[in-house]
């Protein structure tokens, strides 16, 4: 493939910079936008806002190609922001492909958009669900695939749409970073022992997934992928994996799910009423997350992109063990 | 065709509303007259243009009646692509959403109401008639009336007769007390509630709502009143005429008949079924071992009659052409001569040299009672019990299930049914009280043989069938029972009439008529009967006795209960040790000796499970149980194949003996068999190496695809994967009432498939590798538990792996469950598997990486993993598959 010039929203995140390095290493000419620099060497910073039309028009104008992976991440906090920064920021984003006369869009989704509460057990894509999505970010992030998707095909558009589920690396402070200071801390629970089985993604696969993506968008849009490690592991063994690279004490704190679930019913209201500085220690939500299978059948995603993960899980955390040792928690 | 469920039901009717699982496009309603020429509204569900907008032609009508106090909504599963025939499922007037009109609705009068619907709706043949419960019984007064568009007949849980005062079942008989009914049929939903209780597992709440929702109302539930106070129990019944008339014709309907039974109903049981098969014997029966009165609901009937409308009627036959005739796996393979199964008893003790040599020994116990029966007696006790029986009524083709423990009682009865014909029905008493419930009321014999404590039994469970004992019983004890007589009698009594110079009349059966009903093992489900012709079972005999060598001077121990049997067919002397029968495993090295030392130099016949206990109890054999021991002949074990290192243990024992393990089943018991020697030529390889074929026994692959369903393809190539299929002249006609187990089983003509999976070698020898339901559809590919047990047995710490899967098939995860040289702890309460420590997870992933290939997601260990308790040896993959399911989705599970 010809190097093309490629816009990366959110780029200054793990994910976000893992993709934006693939891409310049093979030859891309790309671009990084987001409100402070994200400083990848190679990659051009072009700062501002996903809430402002303008900001995003000039990000966006010469483009051949987006990634779009901004989006406010979180597990709590009041719907409003959600919406301005993942409906009306992706929508800006279309908006502004189309006034160029389009472009090839990977909108980086969330597994979360079609997890309606139950357990996920080696289940393919299923479509977004706004109404019926758990959490304001789940919902939000539904609405704007719903949206992105529904480009495809006009005003020059190709649209596909990238869901991977439960990114973690070195460097992760999102994911990894928590789970390791709470477990270090004693504060880390295992719900229902943490039986569970969940899938993962290493950050360099979800990386290479989504250029292949953009690689294959001409056979592909239209269409959603969720994407993973294909080596899914209980709750207690991805912790454990965790807590074994950083060289903290693993989990020995169990609660029974029920019991986490309206724990984090209760922290939620109470943080409504009366927010803390940092997240939440639990909600409903997470502790959903933690405590039913979420797993997916993969097959469907490698055929259409032509893709496999190049990191296993064991390969994961030795290079997440790698990093601990270079460095050390806590830092 | 389910709508969703969330989103609103679109009403296509008026005035009905949509129902889950049904297209509202095939739901409608008509105006036709009825038998007082009024004209009335009915609801019915009609396929027809759904099949249309597939561009299916249908090739006639489904006429679906339902039962009391159902309506069309119960056939709703009939509308699928793979039954190209248009269903039209009628709500009978004053039920469901047709009209209630206000008059009293007699059976004959739902009769012609129905003819004249179909007559509106313009219904040419051909039409397959179905009906359930009640709506059974209207069916076949339609199909009476409307011969010439018959096809077939499908029949479920309905009853056709009813005995006038004995008859109504318990919970009818209530139902129709004048005083009780109008409460629980009309004033209540009472009845319409417990009916849908009855069903297991539980509706779904929505189909429970659907079947609430057209009796809402007293006034819209008056005609479930009207229809149960229809049921003519009584001579003066104004419906008793019709009655009678339609379970008479009946018996005139000659078309394609398939019986689908949910046999746990309190209403319509198993004796309405004996009685309908009495009438249509040429019907095809699937009994569903777990439903109940709402089959339809609790199993897959609808997928039985998809199959069962393509085997009838097949898309090439002309119509009014029979299909081809139904042949038996075994007409298939090379034959051996046949011979009555009999005939060697009678052979022996004619023979001077053999009269009065032991025929059956039974090995004294700590009590001191054993027993010994010559050839010449047996071969008179035989006859005299024959004689008796057939005085007593006994008939050829009789079904007579008997429950005597191995021994020279049992040989004597089941060598005196064989004589006569009729078909016994062997149980194993492994198969628990439960097991032999469901097997004894399942296999509807005639007769019921057993010991006092098997009376006991039979008489506190209801099983059915005429009693005898074994032993002459006290007054008391038999009127209790209500046992008839006993063999004893029988034998004495048929030895009189002998003696008075009345022999034995008696032809030989033909050889083609049903023998024997057995039983297998359950670890796949609930026991299925096997049924063999004598035909069959002479060449089982001939197949086992040319493996082992055995004839007059090469007696067998029976270890193994079942294989006491197979002496006297062989003509070879059998002994039973000293043992519990009902616990094969628990068989001693000394109770095994003195059995060996009685015959000189036997084969022995063991359980699997009962070899470790052999080795564990061999320190307590003297000097002279280990010189009897070591003249063994041979040594043979059933039931699942011989880890080598307990053969070699064996051969310390046994060091003349030839140790064989087979590989077979209960529908075909021997098919391969290998010998240490072979086992260590083969080495090691995918799975267990089960040798090559017996005589007259050939072996098939069914190709596999990556999903692990069969594709049509077979092979004997080797190295290829997929199901075994077996075909010998012993192989099992059929299963009892299950044709679409049968069907299923001989999807590749002339071919029994196992349901095991395995290759062939370039030595032509057969390789098992665990059961076809069980391979392990990975997105990595297909792997067979074994694949992984092995692999995962190579870690020096772990003592037994079970492998299981989670998830759906083309993507599952493999999952593995161990005991632990340590952490084994055998006959405990069941527990909980615990997560494997790190390391040992590890340890296990590697392994099985590295020697198979697959993928393994977690590790677990327990304290013994549960097993089958037939064979107390095959790890019971199904239950460890079901824990693993519930425990990685984040649900508690119960303990293993």
């Amino acid at each position: 493939m010809s190097a093309r010039t490629v816009l990366v929203t959110g780029a200054s995140g793990m994910l976000g910079g893992a993709v934006a390095a693939a891409l310049r290493d093979r030859g891309d000419t790309v671009r990084a936008f987001q409100r402070r620099p994200a400083g990848i060497e190679g990659v051009q910073d072009v700062q501002g806002s996903l809430s402002e039309p303008a900001d995003v028009r000039r990000a966006v104008r010469g483009t051949d190609a987006v990634i779009h992976l901004a989006a406010k991440v979180s597990i709590s906090g009041p719907e409003h922001e959600y919406r301005a920064i993942n409906i009306d920021g992706t929508r800006h984003v279309v908006e502004a492909m189309a006034g160029q006369g389009g472009g090839d869009l990977v909108n980086v989704s969330s597994p979360s958009v079609a997890h309606l509460g139950r357990a996920i057990v080696g289940l393919d894509a299923t479509p977004a669900d706004p109404e019926r999505a758990r959490g304001p970010y789940a919902r939000t992030k539904a609405a704007a695939e719903l949206l992105a998707m529904a480009a495809d095909g006009h005003e020059g558009m190709a649209v596909t749409s990238v869901r991977p589920h439960v990114v973690w690396g070195p460097g992760d402070t999102q994911l990894v970073g928590r789970i390791v200071a709470r477990a270090a801390a004693g504060r880390l629970p295992l719900l229902d022992e943490g039986m569970a089985l969940i899938d993962t993604t290493y950050v360099t696969n979800a990386a290479e997934a989504i250029v292949a993506a953009l690689d294959r968008i001409d056979e592909v849009h239209g269409e959603s992928f969720v994407v993973t490690n294909g080596e899914p592991r209980t709750v207690r063994d991805v912790f454990a994996g965790f807590c074994d690279a950083a060289g903290v004490p693993r989990p020995r704190l169990h609660v029974p799910g029920a019991l986490g679930r309206l724990a984090g019913r209760v922290v939620e209201k109470v943080w409504e009423v009366r927010p803390g500085s940092d997240e939440p220690p639990m909600t409903e939500f997470l502790a959903e997350q933690l405590s039913t299978a979420h797993w997916f059948d993969q097959r469907r995603t490698r055929e259409r992109l032509k893709w496999t993960p190049s990191v296993t899980m064991d390969e994961g955390f030795e290079r997440l063990a790698a990093w601990y040792r270079e460095n050390p928690f806590p830092g | 065709m389910t709508t969703s469920s969330t989103g609103r039901r679109r009403a296509a009717a008026p005035g009905v509303p949509g129902m889950p699982g049904v297209d509202p496009r095939i739901s409608r309603t008509l105006e036709v007259r009825d038998h007082a020429g009024e004209r009335r509204r009915w609801h019915l569900l009609d396929s027809g243009p759904w099949l249309a907008e597939r561009g299916i032609t249908p090739r006639g009508t489904l006429l679906a009646v339902h039962g009391n106090p159902t309506y069309s909504f119960l056939y709703r599963t009939l509308v699928r692509e793979d039954i190209p025939w248009r269903l039209i499922a009628v709500d009978q007037l004053e039920m469901g959403w047709s009209e209630r009109t206000g008059t009293t609705r007699r059976l004959q009068d739902r009769i012609t109401d129905l003819s004249l619907l179909t007559d509106a709706l313009s219904i040419r043949g051909p039409v397959v008639t179905v009906g359930h419960d009640w709506g059974g019984i209207v069916s076949v007064g339609w199909a009476l009336d409307n011969r010439h568009d018959l096809a077939g007949m499908i029949l479920s849980n309905t009853g056709i007769h009813q005995e006038i005062g004995e008859s109504l079942p318990r919970a009818l008989q209530l139902a129709t007390t004048p005083a009780v009914l109008p409460a629980t049929t009309s004033l209540t939903d009472a009845f319409i509630r417990t009916t849908l209780s009855l069903s297991s597992p539980a509706l779904p709440r929505d189909v429970q709502q659907a079947y609430l929702a057209p009796y809402r109302s007293r006034d819209r539930r008056k005609g479930i009143q009207d229809f149960v106070a229809d049921i003519p129990a009584s001579a003066d019944h104004p419906s008793r005429a019709t009655l009678e008339r339609l379970a008479e014709g009946v018996r005139e309907l000659r078309v394609p008949t398939l019986f689908a039974w949910g046999p746990r109903d309190i209403t319509f049981s198993d004796r309405y079924l004996r009685d309908l098969l009495e009438r249509v014997p040429h019907a095809d029966v699937h009994r569903y071992e777990n439903a109940s009165h709402l089959v339809w609901e609790d199993a897959d009937v609808a997928g039985t009659v998809a199959e069962w409308l393509a085997d009838r009627f097949p898309a090439s036959a002309e119509p009014g052409t029979e299909p081809p005739a139904w042949r038996p796996v075994s007409s298939y393979a090379e034959q051996v001569p046949v011979q009555p199964i009999s005939a060697p008893i009678a052979r022996l003790a004619a023979d001077p040299a053999h009269a009065h040599r032991p025929a059956v020994v039974e090995m004294p116990g700590d009590n001191g009672s054993g027993r010994e029966i010559s050839w010449s007696l047996l071969d008179r006790r035989v006859d005299d019990i024959a004689s008796g029986m057939l005085a007593h009524g006994i008939r050829p083709g009789d079904r007579v299930s008997l429950l005597i423990p191995p021994g020279a009682d049992l040989t004597a009865v089941l060598y005196a049914c064989f004589r006569i014909g009729a078909v016994t029905v062997v149980a194993d008493a492994g198969l628990g009280v439960d097991g032999l419930t469901r097997a004894t009321i399942g296999s509807h014999p005639d007769w019921f043989i057993g010991i006092k404590r098997a009376l006991v039994g039979a008489r506190a469970m209801g099983w059915p069938g005429r009693r005898l004992s074994v032993e002459q019983l006290p007054t008391v004890d038999r009127t209790v029972l209500g046992v008839e007589t006993s063999i004893a009698q029988l034998a004495t009594s048929g030895s009189q009439m002998r003696e008075l110079g009345a022999p034995l009349d008696a032809p030989w059966p033909d050889p083609d008529a049903d023998a024997a009903i057995l039983f297998t093992s359950g670890s796949t489900g609930p026991a299925k009967g096997a049924v063999l012709t004598h035909r069959q079972v002479s060449a089982m005999f001939t197949a086992v006795g040319d493996t082992l060598q055995l004839d007059p001077e090469r007696g067998l121990v029976a270890g193994f209960a079942t294989f006491a049997l197979l002496g006297p067919a062989l003509g070879a002397p059998t002994v039973v040790p000293d043992m519990d029968i009902t616990r094969p495993g628990e068989l001693t090295a000394t109770a095994l000796a003195q059995a060996v030392a009685a015959l000189g130099a036997p084969a022995v016949f063991t359980a699997p499970a009962a070899l470790r206990n052999i080795l564990d109890t061999a320190s307590e054999l003297d000097e002279t149980d280990r010189a009897a021991l070591a003249r063994a002949a041979s040594f043979f074990s059933a039931g699942a194949p011989i880890p080598a290192h307990l053969l070699r243990g064996l051969r310390e024992l046994m060091p003349e003996a030839r140790a064989l393990t087979p590989y077979g089943m209960t529908e075909c018991l021997a098919v391969a068999a290998i010998d240490l020697d072979g086992i260590e030529a083969a080495g090691q390889g995918d799975g267990v190496c089960v040798g090559s074929p017996v005589p007259r026994v050939r072996i098939a692959i069914a190709v596999m695809d990556e999903l692990g369903r069969t594709t049509g393809e077979i092979t004997e190539t080797a190295g290829v994967r997929g199901e075994i299929l077996v075909r010998a002249p012993h192989v099992r006609d059929r299963y009892l009432m299950l044709w679409g187990t049968t069907h299923e089983s001989m999807r590749f003509e002339g071919w029994h498939a196992t349901g095991d999976v395995g290759h062939l070698d370039d030595a032509g020898r057969l390789w098992v590798e665990g059961r076809a339901g069980h391979v392990l559809a990975t997105a990595g590919g297909l792997y067979t538990p074994v694949q992984v047990e092995e692999a995962a047995e190579t870690v020096p710490t772990v003592r037994r792996a079970g492998a299981a899967v989670v998830g759906p098939r083309g993507t599952q995860q493999v999952v593995v469950i161990l005991e632990t040289e340590e952490g084994y702890r055998p006959g405990g309460r069941p527990a909980r598997p615990r997560p494997a420590g790190t390391s040992l997870q590890e340890a296990v992933r590697r392994a099985v990486r590295e020697r198979s290939g697959a993928e393994v997601t977690a590790v677990f260990t327990t304290r013994a993993l549960p097993t089958d308790i037939r064979h107390n040896s095959k790890i019971d993959r199904t239950a460890l598959s079901r824990w693993s399911e519930q425990t990685l989705r984040g649900e508690k599970a119960d303990a293993l």
